[in-house]
């Protein structure tokens, strides 16, 4: 197989627009090739949260945005055979696939033929004790909390086994996010174990696409400096790969946004730390000697990526319970505003100490000091803020006691009517937190848990 | 060289950013519009002064990888995250707002002819402060 491949990626996470893959599937119908539409929507606690909707209901589990992802394209992928890769699968990719299965009923369609990749929640094969009590990468212990997850990191050899069974769609739970990319990627050009060099660039390939419109001109924009047309209509992008492993970025006809060097740049490096060894379970990733290179608007060419021998151990991300935060938020404006904002965040910290808790409480003044100086009114020394501006307090703590996280809410609710002059807006939330930790696990011990299988309509 | 004009700017005025996030870990991508800015951000952004730059956040070590075909940097700066996107009190959990510490608050002499053109710095009586 020597034709190019045409890869798109319609969603980037789990918030990401449902529109935008319409025009990508517009595109993809006029390229002759093998075509495939990706969509990421599989944050870290994503996973946890789809384990606990499982555990209550054995029918869910799944994305519960598929269908909104779906249906504005699932005709015309079948009319044009795109084939669809997704993480939507999240805890139970069989149920999504039936899902899919009942949509494609309803809209009228032929039956699609649709493969889940299982294998990555490692709780179903191994000691959930011996998963907890493991040495994490960051060096933390989750000795004696509430398991709620633990996936591993599946790669893109995994991916192209789900295609091998020539479905046109294939769910996937946790795998990296390249892999959505590497997977067809593989599975058209047959690229073996030793193609390192291709596998490497098929990998960077997914990790330009997996944030959508962030390669696009999305999450770019810094108006006068570094400007991105109709950035409202921004496409989303589409790669055009190679069998030799170099590959185009671009993005939809007609759409908004830019692919540019910089914005490609800017996109390579987010979330990598050594250039030299980006890691999945595939390859070793070295991008130190890539280069970019511009072929016509909108369409960069990227070579010279190099691969190295793949990492003997997979990542686990495993997520335990985490107790509860607890945020409230109070506006005060005018003159003397950052002053009475102080008093009302130091009233409810004096009473929070009087009622016992004395566990870190974060105190942010939005407009003076917030997420730039880590809420540390020092910073603000000799700095010279507005007396007549606009401020709002905000307290911030983390407790395993829900109660400690709702009274923190209350005393800042309470300075409606007890705090300083002024104070306007309370808005307050406690949410149910999950805390999370990577292991490493040798790869024999999951490889043989890893399957493909085509779920039937049923 | 003496004769070269310079002007007291943040790197905002040749560089763009992206933060990343990994635990507890905060990568920041420093990316010169201009070619001929790499050798001056190679020279002058070291991984100490970025250290200093994200000290009050807590951040220990940082680490500097370069790139020198794409014109950008790397930096990797542990424990900069209070704990990570699922342990953080900060509003933003990710640190994605943090690149722009890198950009706003390293302020260099700067030679004007490393301004892209279209920059409003190139304008002298621009107010950035």
């Amino acid at each position: 197989m020597d034709r190019d491949v045409y890869i798109a990626n319609g969603a980037g996470f789990s918030g990401d627009r449902f529109d935008a893959a319409v025009p990508l599937v517009a595109h993809l119908a006029t390229c002759s090739g093998p075509r495939y539409l990706m969509f990421e929507v599989l944050a870290e606690r994503t996973i946890a949260l789809a384990q606990n909707a499982k555990a209550k209901d054995p029918s869910s589990g799944y994305s519960p945005y598929l269908e909104n992802y779906l249906r504005p394209i699932l005709h015309d992928v079948q009319k044009h055979q795109v084939r669809i890769v997704s993480n939507m699968g999240a805890a139970n990719p069989a149920a999504g696939a039936r899902h899919i299965h009942r949509l494609a009923e309803e809209m009228g369609l032929k039956p699609f033929k649709i493969a889940v990749l299982t294998g990555d929640d490692v709780t179903s094969y191994l000691d959930r004790q011996a998963i907890i009590e493991a040495e994490t990468m960051e060096g933390t212990s989750l000795a004696g909390r509430d398991l709620c997850a633990a996936n591993a990191y599946l790669g893109g050899d995994a991916v192209a086994k789900a295609l091998d069974t020539g479905a046109d769609i294939v769910l996937v739970g946790r795998t990296t996010d390249s892999a959505l990319v590497l997977g067809p990627l593989i599975h058209e050009f047959g690229w073996q174990e030793e193609a390192l060099d291709k596998l490497a660039a098929g990998t960077i390939c997914g990790h330009l696409l997996e944030c959508g419109g962030q390669v696009t001109g999305a999450y770019f924009a810094d108006p006068g400096f570094k400007d991105v047309p109709d950035l409202a209509g921004v496409g989303f992008p589409l790669a055009e790969v190679r069998a030799d492993g170099q590959f185009t970025i671009t993005k939809a006809d007609g759409t908004g946004g830019c692919v540019t060097k910089a914005t490609v740049t800017e996109q390579l490096l987010y979330e990598m730390h050594d250039p030299s060894c980006y890691l999945v379970p595939d390859v070793s990733a070295d991008v130190t000697e890539m280069q970019l290179i511009e072929e016509a608007p909108n369409r960069i060419k990227v070579v010279g990526i190099k691969g190295h021998e793949r990492p003997e151990k997979l990542k686990v991300t495993v997520c335990v319970d985490g107790g509860y935060m607890a945020e409230a938020e109070m506006s005060y404006a005018g003159l003397n505003a950052l002053k009475r904002a102080k008093l009302a965040g130091e009233v409810v910290l004096s009473r929070m100490r009087a009622s016992g808790y004395n566990e870190e409480i974060r105190m942010d003044i939005l407009g003076a000091y917030s997420v730039l100086e880590g809420g540390r009114a020092e910073r603000m020394e000799g700095k010279n803020l507005p007396f007549d501006g606009d401020y709002r307090v905000r307290l911030a703590l983390i407790s395993e006691d829900r109660d400690k996280a709702q009274l923190l809410c209350n005393e800042l609710q309470h300075l409606y009517c007890s705090g300083p002059a002024g104070g306007g807006g309370y808005r307050a939330a406690v949410t149910e937190q999950m805390a999370s930790a990577s292991i490493l696990l040798d790869r024999a011990l999951i490889a043989p848990h890893v399957k493909a299988e085509v779920i039937a309509h049923d | 060289m003496t004769n070269i004009k310079t002007r007291e700017l943040p790197l905002h005025a040749i560089a763009h950013a992206r933060a990343g996030d990994k635990g507890n870990v905060s990568n920041i991508s420093l990316i010169a519009y201009l070619p001929e800015a790499y050798d001056f951000l190679k020279r002058e952004v070291s991984e100490a002064k970025v250290e200093a730059l994200f000290a009050h956040l807590g951040a220990g070590a940082v680490k500097r990888y370069e790139l020198p075909n794409l014109y950008a940097f790397n930096f990797v700066i542990q424990d900069a995250l209070d704990g990570g996107v699922n342990a953080s009190r900060s509003l933003d959990r990710h640190g994605k707002t943090l690149s722009f510490i890198l950009l706003s608050r390293l302020i260099l002499d700067i030679p004007e002819a490393l301004i892209p053109p279209s920059s409003p710095y190139r304008d002298p009586e621009f107010n950035w402060r």
